[in-house]
């Protein structure tokens, strides 16, 4: 099979086109990622590395909110892939849309997946087949999406990365909390309903206690295991009835 | 081994590479273990909520320690959130309550 096969030009463009709406809201918060990263005084070369080869807005904020010249560098790799653990997931779902595809075809397609044109092209697989459905999306309609975000992430946060140098002190301006009120805000999208109280109360309270404790950022992950562990202890003892319905609704709505 | 073996990286560049590594073994290993990964059961409900557990995890001390004024302004910031659906409002929105509470010398 050639690489053209999976990757028509006519297809990648529709993939493109479908990701336009979600690509100008994706710049927005492109444009306060390159504010918040001249704010940490990482050079624009640097921020654009990112962008490049890691490509994952959540992590990329992290790692940004994390960095300080002196910080551990392992602390904030486990950090980031913990929190792009959710990949393995988002992999295993695409699944239909890469059938009888040789691997460098899987391998080339899978780079640009982000949260946001993995759900575009989803929404187009959930739709496919049936009576009024359309044909099975393509890896061109993944790859074309992460190239529409990717142009909209590298312009956007270029742009906010130069007018950061131009604003005062990030103290003043509040935006030493803007990672914090950030974070927030994606945590509360991510709340999936009352069966995630009891894990969040185990999280926060062991992230408060562990940052009082221990030095750096170990209480990230001290307390992301203390969550999973809870999550999974609630989700064991609540039994298989729930079970198959959690199952679905993960993939569904992440 | 010779000296000019010695070769240093930043230690940013080092947390590039390897998250870009990692991110980039995720997403295809994603898709080439498909079969293995548990679709459903408590495993697979605790993977799909890490994201929102780390991230909380970020933001409690961060609130913490900017006590009340930090407590203000994460309500202030959850409100918005809940109502416009918004992360860049609601960023607006937090760090705009800090940045007003320290220019009035209460934060």
């Amino acid at each position: 099979m050639r690489l053209r096969d999976s990757y028509a030009p006519g297809a990648l463009w529709r993939g493109a086109r479908d990701n336009l709406g979600i690509g100008v809201a994706v710049s927005g918060y492109g444009a306060v990622f390159g504010v918040l990263t001249a704010g940490k005084g990482i050079a624009l070369a640097d921020m654009v590395a990112m962008n490049l080869f890691i490509f994952a807005g959540a992590a990329q904020f992290l790692i940004v909110e994390m960095w300080t010249p002196t910080a551990v560098v392992a602390e904030i790799i486990l950090a980031a892939l913990i929190i792009n653990l959710r990949y393995l997931l988002v992999g295993a779902s695409l699944r239909p849309v890469f059938t009888g595809r040789p691997l460098h075809h899987k391998a080339l397609g899978m780079h640009l997946v982000a949260d946001e044109n993995w759900a575009v092209t989803m929404n187009g697989v959930a739709r496919a087949g049936g009576v009024n459905g359309g044909a099975m999306p393509g890896p061109a309609h993944l790859l074309g999406g992460g190239l529409c975000l990717a142009a909209f992430w590298h312009a956007a946060s270029a742009a906010g990365h130069v007018a950061g140098n131009f604003l005062p002190a990030p103290h003043v301006l509040g935006l030493d909390f803007a990672f914090t009120a950030v974070f927030l805000a994606l945590a509360l999208g991510l709340w999936k309903g009352r069966g995630d109280l009891l894990p969040w109360i185990v999280t926060g309270a062991t992230a408060w206690i562990a940052a009082e404790m221990l030095p750096g950022k170990w209480y990230v992950l001290i307390a992301a295991a203390a969550g999973f562990a809870a999550t999974v202890i609630q989700h064991a003892l609540s039994g298989g009835a729930e079970n198959g319905a959690n199952g679905e609704e993960a993939l569904s709505d992440a | 081994m010779p000296e000019a073996w010695s070769l240093t990286l930043d230690p940013l560049t080092l947390v590039i590479i390897g998250v870009a590594i990692g991110t980039y073994a995720l997403r295809l290993g994603g898709l080439l273990l498909a079969e293995r990964l548990p679709r459903r059961g408590p495993i697979a409900a605790g993977l799909e909520r890490l994201p929102g557990i780390v991230l909380l995890a970020l933001v409690v001390p961060a609130v913490a320690d900017l006590g009340l004024p930090g407590l203000a302004a994460a309500a202030l910031t959850a409100v918005t959130a809940l109502a416009t659906r918004n992360p860049l409002i609601a960023m607006v929105a937090g760090a705009g309550a800090i940045a007003g509470l320290r220019a009035l010398g209460w934060a």
